[in-house]
């Protein structure tokens, strides 16, 4: 571990924190009502998300993360979570562990243990990503005018989670839901996203979920 | 006028809702259900265009997509105007402006007419080859004029009011076509649970069966398509498209459609609707139930208004209540045309006579028509029609189709209507969309679909199947069929019943013989669109023009929007005949997508205006927009340029953000910088191998440039890569090169290296880098942060980490000014907080924001170089004098070391970099100019190399450059010359590239 | 647009969520420094065009971020197969004649 820099990325007292839709001040949306909108949209901010590389086949690595997490380590285009916390496949030796809000620290540190001198790689990126989620009876059509993957739930059930292309981007799409699909996109993207998603919906109704 | 051809009763129109509509300036009615085709024939309107070449008077011929004359501009506004409408697809609604595409300045009046025949005799075929191509400068106004004259239509000058999109789409059995054929595979694929989309260009489902005169299980043909929609619509994963053509059939099974949502509303979407969406389509299977055109006769002024398509004429009267004329004359060589004339009998008016080709026809259909008094004449043919802007004659006379010659001078018969059918002619388009030639069939006299790379089955007409009741078998058995490829049970469709009439085959027969010779006669036109003739086509096969692509060129057969619906396969049996051929060896031309024309509109999507390209921001970008900033695109990212204060241009700005930089303390947004995170035991030996330079001993702490090449040797990438751990990097990458890089190290260790460990994750939108730069970045820093700033426990090119405001940060001292700098890190949410903190604590020294202008001055001073712009892939670090950032002696034979040494790259003429300073001081280069040594060298001159960047510095007083210049680094000293555009030349001296304090001890304070 | 199968994540994905990285099969000689300038100009600068089957390196850039090889047939652009990093193509040789090599196609 010592091989590795690893340290508390997150400030301790009451730093401002800006989501990467801090901009767009949903929180001032939220109060408006849309009468049967199709569409709503919450941005499920500044959770810690974690980047983690290492061998699926080393039964003592996957052993060590699901003791860690409580989740088993998902295989191909497979999502599993717990409450607030999920852990994505991305790649053959990749996954997104997104976490609630400042225990990402403490989780890298309590996977890095348990793990031990394995080859692996924890990296936080949780300032560089953040979840759209969108719910309601029209998203599947919203995500229909933005990706070429197939999002009928005979191929895209909950559970399920893909990275594409969306509108002229690239962004992971999870369905964690019957009606409820979760959008990771990366910061810089997110406004373009936002915009996107607001034009994509607007024949739906679009409401924005504080 | 009045609708003086529609009839009282019958058609699918609602003679209740009367709609008013504008036609070349004079209003017209017509009914709800109408297109303006019908709606047209139904006022007596004749001329609708003038035709491309030759300019004469054109009506309409068809009722479908195949409609080659009545080509619109549609709109009333501005704005709202669409080129190229078909006015056979073009639904009618209330207040339809629409106008002639082709015939300036009026269609009944046309002065172009006058020069018509002028005109025709200097545009024979080929007219574009043999004039137009010498001399190549006068195409220009050539164009002007042919275009203005054959009037291609006119996109709009203003903006598009209306909105439109894409919807991707996926299912197990894309039927196109809702016809007989298509409703039944639709039916069928359905019943197998199959997840299906339906798509038909037509404003209703159902086709022919929408004006047949035959009977499903009894019943009128429409009433079947009401039931089979009703069932289609109630079961799930069923998508129905109308108004939606597929338009092109691509690679692996995907194919767009476009749909049109509100065409049949207005020229304007209503508020919040799209107008056009296109659906981009991946099926497992697609059934293709594409139908047939029917083909017209070839005979003199075939072209007259009132020459028309024979089944057209069936579809106006029974479709749309349509009679458009009184007197009808049909000429055919299949039975299936007979029920025109029978239609026509219904309708109330006269059928003069029906010339049939062949010799004793006997189907079910003849001896009705013989049995309703209709005369009937065989091995006959109208061979000319006669008429100025409306028929009003048919001459028919007895043929020999053998011998292409007539064997009496024929009997004028009055008549203002000549239908016509020489058969049926599968619609082979997108079944050809991937390059597959169609198959030629004798027995029908027809191409069908051949083998092609599509998953697709074929249906219907489209297969030559043109009986209804084995239409509607195909149908169901390909739906069953595609079902089932698609890895579905399939459910078998009972199919109707309809009585089957006993038809005779039909006789091969295209161009009607004339008496006179082809050239000679007068013009039987092939395409009309194009206007290309039998004539045009015996020349070009004399002319030597012998494959079908050649004479397709050679004549303009089957260009523009036609593409070749109605008079393909008549050109080609003119070829075959002329060059004493069989059809098949004459062979076919490709056919490509879009089926039929698409708006720009619909192409485009929502990628237009605030959504055409991703536009990318760092966390810091409503302070840059709050503080006036202008704004630079540097790959998708908005960066600050500068930040200009009032009455201050580029100039004034960039020369007061370098002063503060150089004398106080600037601050940078430089969170664009890529940045990947390396770990793994094996990361500083990858290190080794994908950067020049070597990385063995650099200290846990420490941070160090590099250079990435490629594998020929030449810069690909640069930025500084720190040692956070033993087994732990941070790298960053230049802006543009951040996804690219990550791909590189991956390319080299999952296909190379694969026995490295080592991983890398992109982080550069985690981390918000702030960089001040300036001597009194220190002070500043200090006061917002518990790291040790003292130059010695923080020295030049190393890192620590600490606070700063009270965020967790890593604070990075390395420089691109050639200042004191310190890059400040911390995860991008806290970013803003910290950075008005130091705006704030930065007052009393004069903080100053600095844009990206700025900081290429200040680099370029320094000589530091841009990956991209003072390189551009043919540059070796050699080049670049960066010898001492590459280690020849690394064990690895890193990327780029092999193809550095090859004999071309050691060569000691090559372009290098080096300082080019202006003899006037206030000159400053323009970038990109080409260097000379000789000025007095004659046109052309020896180009030794070129300006990379240049500008004016400020802080120095004289503007300066960096250049590549062959052998420049020997040169140090000697004059080169930068070549302008108006002749004249800058004088320069070959300096060092580095301008500002060479020592570097500015950075190192 | 071409539908690929991404070997590591085990379905069809549009082209456009790849990119291609040119001729499969061509490792980096061991030694570089040891290589002519022939050897070298013959690893950096030639690649097969072949019309029929050729073995393309590709990258699922939007998905698993995996290098893969695809066995294409550049005359019908049929993807015969998608194969991992290390693994040997299955598919080879001269390309059997267009109309039998497509799978399900029906005239």
């Amino acid at each position: 571990m010592s091989n590795v820099n690893v340290y508390s990325q997150r400030p301790a007292g009451t730093a401002r924190a800006e989501s990467p839709l801090f901009h767009a001040e949903l929180e001032k949306l939220a109060g408006r009502s849309v009468s049967g909108a199709g569409v709503t949209l919450r941005e499920k901010k500044l959770r810690g998300h974690l980047i983690l590389r290492g061998d699926a086949s080393d039964r003592g690595f996957t052993r060590a993360v699901e003791s860690v997490l409580g989740l088993e380590l998902p295989v191909a285009l497979g999502l599993t979570a717990k409450g607030e916390t999920s852990l994505q496949w991305l790649g053959p030796d990749e996954w997104l562990l997104v976490v609630p809000q400042g225990e990402e620290y403490a989780t890298e540190l309590n996977l890095r243990e348990a793990i031990g001198d394995r080859h692996i790689s924890i990296v936080n990126v949780s300032g560089g990503q953040t979840l759209y989620e969108l719910t309601g009876p029209n998203v599947r059509n919203v995500l229909m005018k933005s990706t070429s993957y197939d999002v009928h739930p005979s191929n895209f059930p909950v559970g399920k989670a893909v990275g594409t292309v969306f509108a002229k981007s690239q962004l992971i799409i999870r369905h964690t839901g019957e009606d409820t699909w979760e959008l990771v996109v990366r910061r810089s993207f997110a406004d373009y996203i936002w915009l996107w998603l607001q034009d994509a919906s607007a024949e739906y109704g679009l409401a924005i979920a504080a | 006028m009045s609708q003086v051809n529609r009839l009282t009763r019958g058609g699918r129109i609602d003679r209740s809702q009367p709609l008013t509509f504008t036609f070349n300036g004079q209003n017209y009615q017509g009914f709800a259900g109408d297109t303006l085709a019908s709606a047209l024939l139904a006022n007596g309107v004749d001329v609708i265009g003038r035709s491309f070449k030759y300019s004469r008077p054109r009506g309409i011929v068809a009722a479908g997509s195949e409609e080659p004359n009545a080509i619109m501009q549609i709109g009333s506004t501005e704005a709202t105007q669409i080129p190229n409408v078909r006015a056979t697809q073009q639904p009618l609604y209330a207040g339809l402006v629409a106008a002639s595409t082709n015939g300036w300045p009026s269609v009944n009046n046309d002065l172009m007419g006058i020069l018509g025949k002028v005109g025709g005799k200097m545009m024979p075929p080929g007219f574009y080859y043999k004039t137009f191509m010498y001399p190549q400068n006068l195409w220009l106004t050539y164009e002007k004029y042919i275009r203005k004259a054959a009037g291609l239509g006119r996109v709009p000058t203003e903006i598009d009011p209306d909105s439109y999109d894409h919807m991707n789409q996926h299912c197990d059995v894309l039927v196109v076509g809702a016809g007989p054929a298509g409703l039944a595979a639709a039916l069928a694929a359905a019943r197998s649970g199959a997840r299906v989309i339906l798509a038909d260009e037509q404003e209703e489902f159902g086709g022919s069966l929408l004006d047949t005169r035959e009977l499903l299980d009894g019943q009128p043909a429409a009433e079947w398509v009401v039931k089979a929609v009703a069932e289609l619509e109630a079961t799930p994963d069923v998508t129905l498209l109308s108004r939606a053509t597929v338009n092109g059939y691509h690679d692996h099974n995907f194919l767009t459609i476009h749909q049109r949502l509100t065409d049949h509303i207005g020229e304007k979407a209503p508020m919040g609707q799209v107008r056009h969406r296109v659906h981009r389509v991946r099926a497992t299977r697609v059934v293709l139930a594409t139908g047939a055109h029917e083909r017209p006769l070839v005979y003199a002024n075939n072209d007259i208004p009132g020459n028309l398509v024979a089944g057209a004429v069936s579809t106006y009267v029974r479709r749309y209540g349509v009679a458009p004329g009184q007197k009808l004359v049909l000429s055919t060589n299949n039975d299936y045309a007979y029920r025109v004339a029978l239609d026509w009998l219904e309708a109330g008016r006269t059928v003069v006579a029906i010339a049939d080709a062949r010799q004793n026809p006997r189907g079910a259909w003849v001896e009705e028509a013989r049995a309703k008094g209709i005369r009937v004449l065989t091995s006959a043919a109208v061979t000319e029609a006669r008429g100025s802007t409306r028929v009003t004659g048919a001459r028919v006379a007895a043929i020999d189709i053998k011998g292409f010659r007539t064997t009496s001078p024929g009997e004028w018969l009055s008549c203002d209507v000549i239908a016509t059918s020489g058969g049926y002619s599968p619609v082979v388009h997108l079944a050809s969309h991937l390059g597959g030639r169609p198959l030629w069939r004798e027995d029908i006299q027809a191409f069908v679909p051949g083998p092609a790379p599509q998953k697709r089955v074929c249906a219907g007409a489209v297969n030559g199947v043109f009986a209804l009741g084995d239409v509607l078998a195909d149908g169901f058995e390909a739906g069953a069929k595609a079902a089932a490829e698609a890895g579905l049970k399939a459910v078998s469709g009972e199919v109707p019943r309809v009585d089957q009439r006993f038809e005779e085959p039909s006789l091969a027969f295209f161009q009607v013989p004339h008496e006179k010779s082809t050239a000679r006669a007068p013009k039987q036109f092939v395409d009309l669109q194009n206007d290309v003739t039998a004539a045009g086509i015996e020349l070009a096969c004399r002319e030597g023009f012998e494959s079908i692509e050649h004479v397709k060129r050679y004549t303009a057969l089957g260009f523009g929007t036609d593409q070749g619906k109605l008079g393909n396969i008549n050109g080609l049996a003119i070829a075959a005949r002329v060059q004493n051929k069989a059809i098949p060896e004459v062979g076919t031309t490709m056919f490509r997508p879009n089926y039929t024309p698409v708006t720009f509109g619909a192409v485009a999507g929502r990628h237009c205006g605030h959504l055409m390209e991703p536009v990318r921001f760092t966390a810091l970008h409503g302070w840059h927009v709050k503080s006036g900033a202008l704004f630079e695109d540097v790959g998708q990212w908005k960066r600050p340029w500068y930040f200009p204060k009032a009455g201050e241009d580029l100039h004034a700005a960039v020369a007061r953000e370098c002063k503060a930089v150089r004398e106080k303390v600037g601050i940078l947004d430089a969170s664009t910088l890529g940045k990947i995170d390396i770990q793994g035991p094996d990361a500083r030996e990858f290190l080794n191998r994908v950067y020049t330079n070597a990385w063995t001993k650099l200290e846990v702490g420490k941070a160090r440039y590099g250079l990435m090449c490629k594998e020929d040797g030449m810069v690909m990438d640069d930025g500084v890569t720190a040692c956070l751990a033993d087994n732990h990097f941070l790298m960053t990458t230049t802006t543009g090169g951040a996804a690219r890089i990550l791909e590189w190290l991956e390319l080299y260790h999952q296909t190379e290296w694969p026995e490295l460990k080592v991983y890398f994750t992109s982080v550069t939108d985690h981390w918000a880098t702030m960089t001040l730069s300036g001597p009194e970045s220190r002070n500043l820093l200090a006061e917002l942060t518990d790291i040790n700033l003292d130059k010695d426990a923080f020295p030049f090119m190393s890192w620590k980490e600490g606070t700063v405001g009270g965020v967790p940060a890593r604070v990075f001292r390395i420089s691109f000014t050639g200042e004191l700098s310190y890059e400040i890190n911390v995860q991008a949410d806290y970013a803003m907080g910290v950075w008005e903190q130091l705006m704030e604590a930065g007052k009393k020294y004069g903080l100053t924001p600095y844009g990206t202008e700025t900081m290429h001055v200040l680099r370029a001073e320094k000589g530091f170089i841009i990956v991209g712009q003072d390189t551009d892939g043919s540059v070796t670090p050699q080049d670049l004098g960066m010898n001492w950032a590459v280690s020849m002696s690394k064990p690895f034979s890193f990327i780029g070391k092999r193809g550095m040494n090859r004999q071309d790259c050691l060569k000691a003429d090559r372009k290098q970099l080096v300082g080019l300073k202006p003899v006037n001081p206030k000159a400053v280069l323009p970038e990109g100019a080409q260097l000379v040594f000789n000025t007095q060298q004659p046109i052309p001159m020896t180009m030794v190399g070129h300006v990379t960047s240049s500008y004016y510095s400020a802080s120095m007083g004289f503007g300066f450059a960096l250049a590549v210049v062959k052998g420049g680094l020997g040169k140090m000293g000697q004059k080169v010359y930068a070549a302008l555009r108006d002749g004249t030349f800058v004088e320069a001296e070959i300096v060092s590239s580095v301008f500002y304090d060479p020592k570097g001890e500015r950075q190192h304070v | 647009m071409l539908h690929i199968h991404c070997p590591h994540c085990g379905e069809l994905r549009s082209e456009e969520e790849f990119h291609a990285a040119g001729q499969a099969h061509i490792p980096r000689p061991l030694d570089p420094d040891s290589c002519t300038d022939v050897e070298w100009g013959d690893y950096m600068f030639f690649r097969d065009n072949p019309r029929g089957i050729h073995h393309e390196l590709w990258v699922h850039a939007t998905g698993c971020r995996r290098y893969f090889n695809v066995t294409r047939n550049t005359e019908t652009y049929e993807i015969l197969e998608t194969y991992k990093i290390g693994e040997q193509p299955q598919v080879t040789g001269k390309p059997v004649v267009v109309a039998k090599a497509i799978e399900g196609e029906t005239v």
